[in-house]
C-alpha cells in the first residue's frame, strides 16, 4: 500500500535531521495555524495563491528563493563548521550525514534560491519594462511557479521522511546508480528537480514570446532595457538547455527503475555520456543564473550615474555572444575524462574566448560611472562588490579553462573557490542589487538604507573571509568533499573560512532586520512616486506598486531610456500633460489550476520516490482532470471598466504631483 | 473571425491619433493578435521537445554499437511493420490538417471526420509499435538486455508515449468543439494539437532514418 515507506524512514535515531525536521515541522505549523487564526487564508487564496498577476507570481518566487536561502546557508555552516572542526578527528557530522549536506545545499542554491530569485526578478520587471500588462501565458506562469515550489518541498521533504541524495548536486553515476546508491535519497533529487525543471521550462517559453511577440507600441528590440535583453537571453537558454537536463534524468530514473543500462558498468552502459549530458545544461545553467545579473547591474549602475548605459549596442552584442558560446563551453568540467588533447584544446580556448564579451560588459559598466554624478545607495555598492569580486572569479575561471592547470585543480577547493567567487560575487550580489532596487515598485515603499549598507559589508567581508581560504587550501591540493582532514597546514585556513561564514551570517541577519525595520518603519520610507530612484525604464513611469494592470494606457516609447526623457520633460513643465482617455480593460481571470498541479504533482512525485504507485496513477488522473477543468473555462477574462481605471489613475497621478510638489517645496 | 482579429487584451487601446504616429515609426512593433503569441509559444515549446528528443538520438548514436554480445539492430527491425508505421503517421499528419481546416472553416464533417481517421490512424500506429515492443521482450531482446536496447526503447518510446498523449489530447478537443463550438481559444488549441501532431511526423521521419533505416543496414 506505502510501497518502500516505513516508520524506519524517519530519522529517529539521527538527532540532528530529526531535530532540525521537528523544529521545521513545528514552525510550519505555527505559521499555518496563524494565518488561519487571523482569518486570512480566504485573502492568501484569492490573491495571491491562484493569481495570475506576473507582480504577485514574482513576489512568491523571490519568498520561495529567501526562504531556500536560509536552508541552503544552514547548510553551508554547517559545512564550513565541520571543516573547521573535523581536524584530526571526525568533527560532528557523520560522513553519511555530510555527504547529504553537501548534495542538499548545492541543489537548493541552485535550483530552488537562484532559479526563483532570477526568474522572480524577471516576472516583477520584465512586463512592466515592456510596458505590457502581463506576460504572454498568465496561468501558465502560475503553474511553472507552483511546480517549482513543488520541487522545493520534495527536496525538503527528504529531510524528515527518508534521506537525500549523497552523490553531490549532480547525481554522477554509476554512484547515484542503484548499485552504489539504493536508498531514496537520488530519487528525491530527481523528482524534485524533474518537476521543477519543468516548471522552469514552461517560464521560458512563456518569456521568450512575451519578449518576442508583446510589447507596447514603439518598443522595437534595440530600444528594450538590458534587463529584458538578458533576460531574453536567459529564456532562450531555458528553452534550449532544460530539455537536455529533463531528458538525462529521465535516463538516469529509467536506471534506477526499471533497470535500463544508460550509464551502468555493465551492458555497455555509458557513465561518461552523463557527464556530457548534464553539463551540456549544467554549462548554460551557468550563464541563465548570471545573465540576468549582468541586467540588474545594467540598470543599476546606469541608474546611479545618472547616464545613460555606456555601449548599449555593445552590451546587447555581448549578451547575445555569451548565449550563443555557452553552448561550446560544457567540456571544461571534465577535461580529466580523457578526450584527448585536440577536445579539450578546442573547449579549453572557447572557455577563455567567452570570457571576452563578459570583459566587454566590465568595462561599459566602468564607463558608464566615468564622469557620471554617481551616488552610492545600497544597490550600487552590491555592484561595485560585483565588479572587483566577478573579476577575480572571472580571472580564476579562465585559469582553469588552461587544461594542464585544470589537471592540477580539478575537482579541488580551489574549484569550489572559483565557482562560489562567480555565482556569489556574479548571481547573488546581482540579485540583492535588484531585491534593493525594485522593493519599492513591488510594495510601494523602500528598504532601510542603513541596514541594507551594512548587510553589503557583512556579505562582501564575509564571502572573502570563507571562499579565498579555499583558493589556497585549493592550491595546496585539498579536494574538495572531504569530512576530515589529517593536513596540519590546511586548518588554520578552513578556521578562517569557517570564521567568514559566520560574518556572511551576520550578513544575512542584517537584511531579516532590514526587512522587518522597512516594514514597521514603511510610512517613512513610501515611494509615492512611483519613482524612487530616477529611474530610466518604464516601471518608473507607473505607480509603486503598480496596479494589476499595469498602465492605464500602453505607453508610447520613442527612445531608449524612454522614461528618464519623458520624466525629464515633466520636471520642466513640458511634455504631454492631458489626462489620456480611459478604457475598458480585460485581465485575465485567477486561475487555482497551478496550485492544483502542484498538489497533485508533490504527490506524484512522492508517490514515484516511493514506488506507491497508486498515488502515482491518482495524481496523473488529476492533473490530467485539472487540464480539461481549466480549458472547460466559459470565462478567461474579465474587464476592469473604464471608469475603474480612471479612478486608479487619477489617483495615482495626483499622488504623484503631491509628492513631487512636496519634493521641490524642500529643496 | 472577428474574435481573432480583436486580439482581445492587447489590441485597439491606444489613442487615435497616436495609431497614426506609430504606423509611421515602427507598426511591426504593436502587440501582436493572440493567435500569432499562442501559436508562436507553442512553437517554442516544439523546439524544446525536439532538443529533448536531440538528447535521446545523441544517447542513441552513442550506445547504438553496445549490444553487449545481445542482438543488434540489424536482427531485430523489421522494416515492413515499420514501413506500415510509417504510413499511419504521415496519412494521419494529412488527416489532421484537414481537421484544422474544417475547424477553421466551421466543416463539422471535415473536422470530426478528419480528427476521427487520425485518431484511427493514431492508435495503428501504437498497436503496432505495442506489438513490436512486445515481441522484442518475448525474445529476450528487452531494454534491460543491453545499451543499445535501453537507448532504442527510450528513444521511440518517448515517441509513441508523445503520441498517446496526442490521442488524449485529441479527444479532449474534439469533446470540447462538440460541447462548445468553434470558439476561438478552442480554435487556437486546434492549431496548437496540429502543430504537436505534425511535428511528432518530424521527429518520426528521423527515427525511421536514424534507428531502423541506419540500424537495419547495418
Amino acid at each position: 500500500m506505502l510501497g518502500k515507506l516505513t516508520w524506519g524512514a524517519v530519522p529517529f535515531d539521527q538527532p540532528i535531521p530529526l531535530f532540525a525536521g521537528a523544529f521545521v515541522i513545528v514552525v510550519v505549523i505555527c505559521v499555518l495555524a496563524f494565518i488561519t487564526i487571523k482569518g486570512w487564508v480566504p485573502y492568501l487564496w484569492r490573491e495571491w495563491i491562484t493569481s495570475v498577476d506576473h507582480k504577485r507570481i514574482g513576489v512568491m518566487y523571490v519568498t520561495l528563493a529567501a526562504v531556500m536561502l536560509l536552508r541552503g546557508f544552514i547548510d553551508a555552516a554547517m559545512m564550513r563548521s565541520q571543516q573547521a572542526l573535523a581536524f584530526q578527528s571526525q568533527g560532528y557530522l557523520p560522513p553519511e550525514h555530510y555527504n547529504q549536506i553537501f548534495s542538499a545545499h548545492g541543489t537548493i542554491m541552485i535550483f530552488f534560491v537562484a532559479m526563483p530569485f532570477v526568474i522572480g526578478l524577471m516576472n516583477i520587471v520584465v512586463p512592466l519594462q515592456l510596458g505590457i500588462r502581463d506576460v504572454a501565458f498568465p496561468t501558465l506562469n502560475s503553474i511553472s511557479f507552483w511546480l517549482t515550489a513543488t520541487g522545493a518541498l520534495l527536496v525538503n521533504i527528504s529531510l524528515v521522511v527518508g534521506e537525500f541524495s549523497r552523490t553531490g548536486w549532480l547525481p554522477f553515476p554509476p554512484l547515484s546508480e542503484l548499485t552504489y546508491s539504493p536508498g531514496v535519497g537520488v530519487d528525491y533529487y530527481l523528482w524534485g528537480v524533474q518537476i521543477s525543471g519543468v516548471g522552469t521550462l514552461l517560464t521560458g517559453v512563456n518569456f521568450v514570446t512575451t519578449i518576442l511577440k508583446i510589447h507596447a507600441p514603439g518598443m522595437t528590440y534595440m530600444r528594450m532595457p538590458i534587463f529584458t535583453w538578458t533576460a531574453l537571453a536567459t529564456n532562450l537558454l531555458i528553452v534550449a538547455a532544460f530539455p537536455v537536463l529533463t531528458a538525462t534524468l529521465a535516463m538516469l530514473t529509467l536506471d534506477r527503475y526499471l533497470g535500463f543500462h544508460f550509464f551502468t558498468n555493465e551492458a555497455g552502459g555509458n557513465m561518461m555520456m552523463f557527464m556530457n549530458l548534464i553539463w551540456m545544461w549544467g554549462h548554460p545553467e551557468v550563464y541563465i543564473l548570471v545573465l540576468p545579473a549582468f541586467g540588474v547591474f545594467s540598470e543599476v549602475v546606469s541608474t546611479f550615474s545618472r547616464k545613460p548605459l555606456f555601449g548599449y549596442r555593445s552590451m546587447v552584442m555581448a549578451t547575445m555572444a555569451i548565449c550563443v558560446i555557452s553552448y561550446t563551453v560544457w567540456l571544461h568540467h571534465f577535461f580529466t575524462m580523457g578526450a584527448g588533447p585536440d577536445v579539450n584544446a578546442v573547449f579549453g580556448v572557447a572557455s577563455m574566448i567567452i570570457a571576452v564579451p563578459t570583459g566587454v560588459k566590465i568595462f561599459n559598466w566602468m564607463f558608464t560611472m566615468y564622469g557620471g554624478r554617481v551616488v552610492y545607495p545600497s544597490p550600487m555598492l552590491w555592484s561595485i562588490g560585483f565588479m572587483v569580486t566577478f573579476v577575480i572569479g572571472g580571472l580564476t575561471g579562465v585559469l582553469v579553462a588552461v587544461v594542464p592547470a585544470d589537471f592540477m585543480l580539478h575537482n579541488s577547493l580551489f574549484q569550489v573557490a572559483h565557482f562560489h567567487n562567480v555565482i556569489i560575487g556574479g548571481v547573488l550580489f546581482g540579485m540583492f542589487a535588484g531585491y534593493t532596487f525594485w522593493f519599492p515598485k513591488a510594495f510601494g515603499f523602500r528598504l532601510h538604507e542603513g541596514w541594507g549598507k551594512a548587510a553589503f559589508w557583512c556579505w562582501f567581508i564575509g564571502f572573502y573571509l570563507a571562499f579565498m581560504p579555499l583558493y589556497v587550501v585549493g592550491l595546496m591540493g585539498m579536494t574538495r568533499r572531504m569530512q576530515h582532514y589529517d593536513v596540519p597546514e590546511w586548518h588554520p585556513w578552513l578556521l578562517v573560512a569557517g570564521f567568514g561564514a559566520v560574518v556572511v551570517l551576520a550578513g544575512i541577519l542584517c537584511q531579516v532586520a532590514q526587512l522587518v525595520v522597512s516594514i514597521r518603519h514603511r510610512e517613512e520610507l513610501r515611494d509615492l512616486t512611483g519613482d524612487p530612484w530616477m529611474g530610466r525604464s518604464l516601471e518608473w513611469s507607473t505607480s509603486s506598486p503598480p496596479p494589476a494592470f499595469n498602465f492605464a494606457v500602453l505607453p508610447h516609447v520613442e527612445g531608449r531610456d524612454d522614461y528618464w526623457r519623458t520624466a525629464r520633460l515633466a520636471e520642466r513643465g513640458l511634455g504631454p500633460r492631458v489626462e489620456p482617455t480611459y478604457k475598458a480593460i480585460e485581465m485575465p481571470r485567477n486561475s487555482a489550476t497551478g496550485f492544483v498541479c502542484a498538489f497533485f504533482a508533490t504527490f506524484g512525485g512522492f508517490g514515484m520516490i516511493w514506488h506507491i504507485w497508486w498515488l502515482v496513477i491518482v495524481a496523473l488522473v488529476g492533473a490530467f482532470a485539472t487540464f480539461v477543468v481549466f480549458a472547460w473555462r466559459d470565462r478567461t477574462e474579465y474587464e476592469i471598466p473604464a471608469e475603474e481605471v480612471a479612478r486608479i489613475d487619477r489617483a495615482n497621478r495626483r499622488a504623484r504631483g503631491e509628492a513631487l510638489a512636496t519634493a521641490e517645496a524642500l529643496s | 473571425m472577428t474574435a481573432f482579429q480583436a486580439g482581445a487584451g492587447y489590441g485597439d487601446d491606444r489613442p487615435e491619433q497616436a495609431r497614426g504616429s506609430a504606423a509611421i515609426v515602427l507598426d511591426h512593433t504593436d502587440p501582436a493578435s493572440k493567435r500569432i503569441i499562442v501559436g508562436y509559444g507553442f512553437w517554442i515549446f516544439l523546439l524544446s521537445d525536439i532538443i529533448m528528443f536531440s538528447a535521446f538520438f545523441a544517447t542513441y548514436a552513442v550506445l547504438s554499437g553496445e549490444t553487449a554480445g545481445g542482438p543488434s539492430g540489424k536482427d531485430l527491425f523489421d522494416l515492413h511493420n515499420v514501413a506500415i508505421e510509417t504510413a499511419c503517421l504521415l496519412l494521419s499528419s494529412f488527416t489532421c490538417g484537414l481537421a484544422a481546416i474544417g475547424a477553421r472553416a466551421h466543416n463539422g464533417l471535415m473536422y470530426y471526420g478528419g480528427m476521427a481517421a487520425t485518431c484511427v490512424l493514431g492508435l495503428g500506429f501504437l498497436a503496432i509499435e505495442i506489438h513490436e515492443f512486445v515481441g522484442m521482450i518475448d525474445q529476450g531482446a528487452g531494454p534491460t538486455r543491453s545499451a543499445f536496447l535501453s537507448a532504442f526503447f527510450t528513444l521511440v518510446g518517448c515517441h509513441g508515449v508523445h503520441v498517446t498523449l496526442g490521442i488524449l489530447w485529441l479527444l479532449t478537443m474534439v469533446a470540447q468543439v462538440f460541447a462548445k463550438g468553434y470558439r476561438a481559444d478552442i480554435l487556437r488549441r486546434v492549431l496548437c494539437f496540429a502543430l504537436f501532431w505534425h511535428t511528432l511526423d518530424i521527429i518520426w521521419v528521423a527515427i525511421f532514418t536514424v534507428v531502423y533505416l541506419l540500424g537495419a543496414g547495418q
